[in-house]
């Protein structure tokens, strides 16, 4: 990652141009091509620097009223070929191996699970128990009961 | 807002894989079977409306050399507005969300730097006086994004 990606990633990170050639404006700010700034951003995609182009949508506007975060306990020489499964369930929107702290938090392994309501969060965390089978050694749901900030992340500027 | 069939179809179809080409909106749109400018103002209106939170390239912070990490912290309810003012006006917190655990906030700290990760905690704990149980992904799993409108 050089100066000009440093630029394009300055110039988009608060989203891209609502315009018909968003690239030719980005080009614009950051004074380079449209060519380069297209061929700067699939390098990136391609790195993984970007995750993606796309909309990212409210889960409350869309009526996902229940924000339940998944969490388990699974042997620590389990949880990576479990996590890739559980990851391919078309409801979890993100999961991680993350470190515990005994003897207050026994969990390493959680997984996000959005649903238009708490019953519709429970069916879903019953199917990621199903999946985990005796690999579940115990699993709590957090709801989220009030978000206290939200800002989302800016990496630069 | 009521969302119709096409701002749906936007939402759905728009997640991930915007084109890179010189009118990438006109080739979204086509896919869709609508105008450039009716997608374009329909964008426009789901932003506004916080149906859509964002719309662009989403940066991996990590892979930008940031560093990000998950926060859990156990506050005693009647101390719990104090901490959440002095967690909030931290500009490394992301977000944050009160959950009902023992556990009951909980935070995302996105840093410039790896290192900025520890001096963050630490100033949160002194400042607090509450300890903070710092839960940094050890592994992400591959996930497919795939929420439906």
């Amino acid at each position: 990652m050089d100066a000009v990606d440093r630029a394009i990633i300055l110039a988009t990170q608060e989203g891209l141009p609502l315009v018909a050639q968003p690239y030719h404006a980005v080009a614009e700010r950051v004074g380079i091509t449209p060519g380069e700034v297209m061929e700067r951003l699939g390098a990136m995609l391609k790195s993984g620097i970007i995750r993606r182009i796309g909309a990212v949508p409210n889960h409350y506007a869309l009526g996902y009223r229940a924000n339940g975060m998944t969490v388990w306990d699974v042997p620590d020489d389990r949880v990576d070929e479990l996590g890739e499964r559980v990851g391919k369930l078309d409801f979890v929107s993100h999961c991680y191996h993350r470190p515990r702290h005994l003897p207050d938090w026994p969990y390493n392994f959680f997984a996000m699970v959005h649903g238009h309501d708490r019953a519709e969060v429970e069916r879903k965390a019953l199917q990621i128990a199903t999946l985990l089978g005796d690999a579940d050694r115990s699993h709590e749901i957090l709801y989220s009961t009030r978000i206290l900030k939200k800002s989302g992340l800016r990496i630069f500027g | 807002m009521e969302l119709d069939a096409l701002d749906r179809a936007i939402i759905n179809q728009m997640q991930g894989g915007f084109p890179l080409c010189a009118n990438p909106y006109a080739e979204v749109a086509q896919q869709l079977g609508t105008s450039e400018n009716e997608l374009l103002a329909r964008i426009r209106r789901l932003l506004g409306d916080k149906v859509l939170t964002r719309f662009g390239p989403m940066y991996h912070a990590e892979r930008l050399g940031g560093g990000l990490s998950l926060a859990a912290m156990k506050i005693p309810a009647a101390d719990f507005e104090r901490v959440a003012g002095i967690v909030n006006a931290m500009p490394e917190v992301a977000h944050n969300y009160a959950r009902d655990h023992a556990l009951n906030m909980w935070f995302v700290l996105a840093t410039e730097t790896p290192q900025g990760q520890q001096d963050a905690l630490d100033r949160i704990a002194r400042e607090t006086g509450y300890p903070v149980y710092d839960m940094p992904k050890i592994r992400e799993y591959f996930v497919e994004l795939k929420l439906c409108a």
